[in-house]
């Protein structure tokens, strides 16, 4: 079994708000494997983003709060290190492509100025020419066409997947070991999207760093990811490889996420959401965090009032729910060798 | 670039020729430009045929209107009804003193505002930001002249008690020429300057801090700081310029605003300004002289709307390629 | 109870409406204005600028009926004394031995119908002239926008004093008028409010609800008032609450040097005016400045928290 690069324990982050105090992340561990792409699923408010954006110290201390937990990397706790340390790790071991181009990329600054600001932020003493070289070069792995004029060109003359593909660039300028892509698709057109990943796939064989893919689309995930980790209101319910858990799910809210979605290849009469409605984050209800929403629940005691723990299922998948075992056999309609997605 | 100045330069010219024109029709409207001449007892009543004719006023308000732009450029600024004396000599006097004092206190109120504003934002509900916060909320709340009256008034005391005289509190100079004359007219200018000073600041430090604000919470400041940037380099490089896009647009609106409290400011402390030339030209029912300060107070304002539109133009390359 | 299906969806057994996990779960419906008003309340300077102003104000409007003495009253043995208890000369006496704190009072009045009249006058009118150019853009919106444009490159002081003077002087029974007056300040103060409707109006009118209207034979008119206006509504509330502020600093500017509002009506500015010839007597240059500043004040704190509260692009925290 190899080291794991990221190794995240119970991490709990909060936000203090003017309605209360919202828990965001409440109480996270995965790890994550060198050469690995782990993906994180979820619904807005899950919490997945903010679980890695606490990685690299982005959460706003105000109102924002660590309130315990370790991130072990490379040896080190990320959530403990000081702003100087933190500014070295960032861009450099662990990058970040954030989720909406358009205003993730500062509009008075050229291309070619903030992707050699990613350069030159850790090697000061690099020349200006030969950052140039190297943006370019950055830029034409990434497939942005006429990567020289593109260079002194601001981010509005950019179309939205080229963009993104900027920042995809922007973020491997370092050969980041770690990279949190969050969800780098959701704001582009579904043709853009894939485009875009393709370039991801590509940028990921190149560098070989470790990627944690966030997402709310499970076809990406089952598309891009070696592994997966679903995430509920603030908890992990259910984690595994991509192939088990999207075949043979153990957690009510997974089986509920892979229903919903249509599947193309077979004819289904009517979509089936999930009843109801995400809890929210200020008030928690006891006990496990689905079940007012869980049809395996039934109203069953154990589940209004204890909090289910992410218990194994063997090879490497667990999940975060007291009748889990009820599960066991499911196989959904992604089962029976039919394609994902 | 270019293209865009050009286009911008050539926008402002028919919105002068507008603004000019809705000046002289509705101040001529109003106003009997005739009305001073009749009652004046020293003029023979039989020139005034001869001096409707001369100045066109026996036309109709299109053609006087022409006219009257003619004579703008060539009659040194028109001629006014009442005193017959071309009007070009006392704008000459007195937007030299006008400008002396208005443009000092600006240049400092853009200046201090826009530091305070800075350091405000950054230290977020410190001592610091609630001081100059509560002090720009005061500032919005004060009238100009009641201000100016307050110094005034508190300088009157300090010297009625302890006999020294800081500031004067009206006048443009007591000591004509000379060595002594740049701190004598200092001294003078100082309380009109620190009047317009302080209104102006209100608003700079008060949108300087909101628009670093804004920027601070934005996403291409959090994708900075992702890439490892430094906190000062994150303020100075990504922060500052784009906050100081709106800045620009305040500053545009805010000259008028300075015109205006340069005549209060002037009346209260008699200075021979443009301002206070207005107010008594206006009081005498001088037409021509109050259009011709409208005229070129309007000239100002919109020329100072070009500058802010290329300044923009400048900080921010969205506007410049429309 | 039954097992998931592959071919068919698992049949989800509703929980009951009445059982106690429904807590926490509770959607609870709210009205956007209840949410506005939460946040106002939370204010704390807009509480104390409405309760400051609901004083002052409400001490303006009742003037008749609170006011020491009434306006006029002249005392030539009491002339030019400073503030005491003595005769309830809270302000102190003018020159004339009249009592400064009642000229105040009715000078509160004076500011009040100006600023509200103003405000209501020039939102109502900065509103229709919003609707129109954003909604129906092209030559209507140019023609509209230039417009808008020039009275904004006009030297707002100087042309207000210029009318002022000037229709005083042309029609000489409306000299000092506050209504008058007012109206010259409407015609000032719309821009704003012009600039920001369309603004509004510019971007909902490509949404889908409008085309949903349209294709429901909606007319225009409908259109623009039932759909679209509710959503200006906020804004044009915070504006015009600012504007009474700018509106009453202006008018006093104006009395002040002397093309506002005369007599019969008290104007502040114009109290301070007189003020000016006798500066030994400061009660009677510092009360009503200071009445105008706190009014202002208040009336900018009141702004302030409206503001937070309707504005629906808060900063907010990222989950």
């Amino acid at each position: 079994m190899p080291e794991p690069l990221l190794s995240i324990t119970d991490l709990v982050v909060e936000f203090k708000t003017e309605d209360g105090v919202v828990h965001a992340v409440d109480g996270v561990s995965y790890e994550l494997f060198p050469g690995e792409i782990l993906g994180i699923v979820g619904e807005s408010g899950s919490g997945k983003s903010v679980s890695t954006m606490a990685l690299l110290g982005l959460i706003p201390q105000p109102p924002g709060r660590i309130t315990s937990g370790t991130a072990m990397f490379q040896g080190r706790d990320l959530l403990q290190l000081k702003k100087k340390e933190l500014q070295e790790v960032r861009g450099k071991e662990v990058a970040m492509i954030f989720q909406d181009p358009m205003t993730s990329l500062n509009p008075v600054l050229t291309i070619g100025r903030q992707l050699g600001e990613a350069i030159k932020t850790h090697f000061p003493d690099v020349k200006n020419e030969e950052v140039k070289e190297r943006v370019v070069s950055l830029l034409d792995l990434v497939g942005v066409p006429n990567p020289e004029a593109r260079y002194g060109q601001y981010p509005h003359e950019f179309s939205g997947g080229m963009r993104q593909r900027a920042m995809i660039a922007m973020s491997i300028a370092n050969s980041p070991t770690l990279l949190i892509a969050d969800e780098p698709t959701t704001a582009l057109d579904v043709t853009i999207q894939a485009q875009v990943l393709e370039v991801m796939k590509r940028v990921m064989a190149e560098t070989n760093a470790a990627t944690i893919l966030i997402t709310h689309d499970l076809g990406i995930v089952a598309e891009m990811c070696d592994r997966v980790v679903v995430m509920y209101a603030g908890h992990i319910i259910e984690s595994g490889d991509v192939a088990t858990i999207c075949r043979s799910p153990r957690h009510p809210y997974t089986i509920g996420l892979i229903n919903s979605l249509p599947k193309l290849t077979e004819d289904e009469e009517r979509l089936e959401p999930i009843p109801g409605a995400p809890p929210s984050l200020i008030s928690v209800p006891p006990g496990c965090p689905f079940h007012p929403r869980c049809f395996l629940s039934q109203g069953r005691e154990k589940c209004r009032t204890e909090v289910p723990a992410l218990v194994p299922a063997g090879d490497g998948h667990a999940a975060a729910c007291h009748f889990s075992e009820e599960l066991v056999g499911y196989q959904s309609k992604y089962s029976k060798g039919a394609e994902v997605a | 670039m270019l293209t865009f100045i050009a286009r911008r330069v050539l926008y402002t010219i028919p919105v002068m020729v507008a603004s000019s024109f809705l000046c002289f029709v509705s101040v001529s409207y109003a106003g009997n430009p005739l009305a001073k001449l009749y009652a004046s007892p020293i003029l023979n009543p039989d020139i005034i045929p001869k001096i409707i004719h001369q100045n066109h006023l026996d036309v109709n308000i299109v053609e006087r209107y022409f006219y009257w732009v003619q004579s703008l450029f060539t009659q040194k600024l028109g001629i006014s009804l009442v005193t017959l004396q071309p009007l070009l000599p006392d704008f000459e006097r007195t937007m030299g003193h006008t400008f002396q004092f208005v443009i000092i206190a600006e240049t400092l109120a853009i200046i201090l505002g826009v530091a305070v504003g800075i350091f405000s934002a950054i230290r977020q509900y410190s001592v610091f930001d609630y001081v100059f916060t509560s002090t720009s909320f005061v500032g919005f709340a004060m009238p100009t002249f009641w201000l100016a009256l307050m110094l005034q008034l508190l300088f009157v005391y300090v010297w009625k008690w302890w006999h020294v005289r800081i500031f004067y509190t009206s006048g443009l100079n007591a000591v004509p020429g000379g060595p002594d004359w740049g701190l004598d007219r200092f001294q003078h200018l100082a309380l009109p300057i620190i009047t317009l000073l302080i209104i102006s600041f209100a608003g700079y430090s008060r949108y300087m801090r909101a628009s670093m604000l804004d920027v601070i919470n934005s996403d291409y400041v959090r994708t900075a700081r992702a890439k490892g940037v430094t906190e000062r380099r994150v303020i100075m490089r990504h922060v500052f310029r784009n906050a100081l896009i709106p800045i620009t647009t305040f500053g545009a609106l805010n000259v008028g605003a300075l015109l205006g409290g340069a005549i209060i400011t002037e009346s209260i402390f008699q200075l021979d300004g443009m301002g206070q030339y207005f107010i008594i030209r206006l009081g005498n029912g001088d037409t021509y002289a109050v259009m011709a300060y409208l005229m070129i107070t309007s000239v100002i304002i919109i020329a100072f709307n070009l500058i802010a539109d290329i300044t923009y133009g400048i900080l921010d390359p969205r506007i410049r390629y429309e | 109870m039954s097992e998931p299906t592959a071919s068919g969806g698992p049949i989800i057994a509703p929980v009951g409406a009445g059982s106690t996990e429904a807590e926490g779960l509770e959607l609870k419906v709210r009205s956007q204005w209840s949410y506005a008003r939460d946040r106002f309340l939370r204010h704390r300077m807009a509480i104390a600028g409405l309760v400051g102003l609901v004083v002052i104000f409400g001490a303006g409007a009742l003037c008749n009926y609170i006011a020491a003495y009434p306006l006029g009253y002249v005392d030539l043995t009491n002339v030019e004394h400073g503030p005491t208890t003595f005769g309830h000369h809270f302000f102190g006496t003018d020159t004339t031995g009249a009592d400064e704190l009642t000229q105040v009072l009715y000078g509160i009045r004076t500011s009040l119908e100006v600023g509200v009249f103003v405000a209501v006058v020039s939102s109502v009118f900065g509103l229709l002239v919003g609707a129109f150019a954003g909604y129906y853009r092209g030559l209507i919106d140019n023609i509209l926008m230039r417009i808008t444009d020039l009275v904004l490159t006009l030297p707002a002081l100087a042309i207000l004093l210029a009318f002022s003077s000037l229709v005083g002087q042309r029609w000489p029974s409306l000299r000092g008028n506050l209504w008058v007056l007012s109206l010259i300040l409407a015609g000032f103060f719309w821009t704003g409010i012009a600039r920001i409707v369309r603004g509004v109006f510019l971007s909902l009118r490509e949404k889908e609800y409008v085309e949903a209207a349209k294709a429901s034979g909606a007319g225009d008119l409908r259109i623009m008032f039932r759909h679209i206006l509710p959503n200006t509504l906020g804004p044009i509330v915070v504006n015009g609450t600012l504007a009474v502020g700018g509106a009453i600093i202006t008018e006093s500017a104006l009395s002040f040097l002397g093309q506002g509002i005369t007599t019969p009506n008290v104007s502040l500015g114009a109290l301070v005016a007189t003020a000016q010839s006798y500066p030994e007597a400061w009660w009677l240059t510092i009360f009503p400045g200071l009445t105008i500043v706190l009014i202002v004040l208040c009336v900018n704190f009141v702004g302030d928290g409206l503001r937070d509260a309707l504005d629906p692009t808060q900063r907010r925290v990222r989950a």
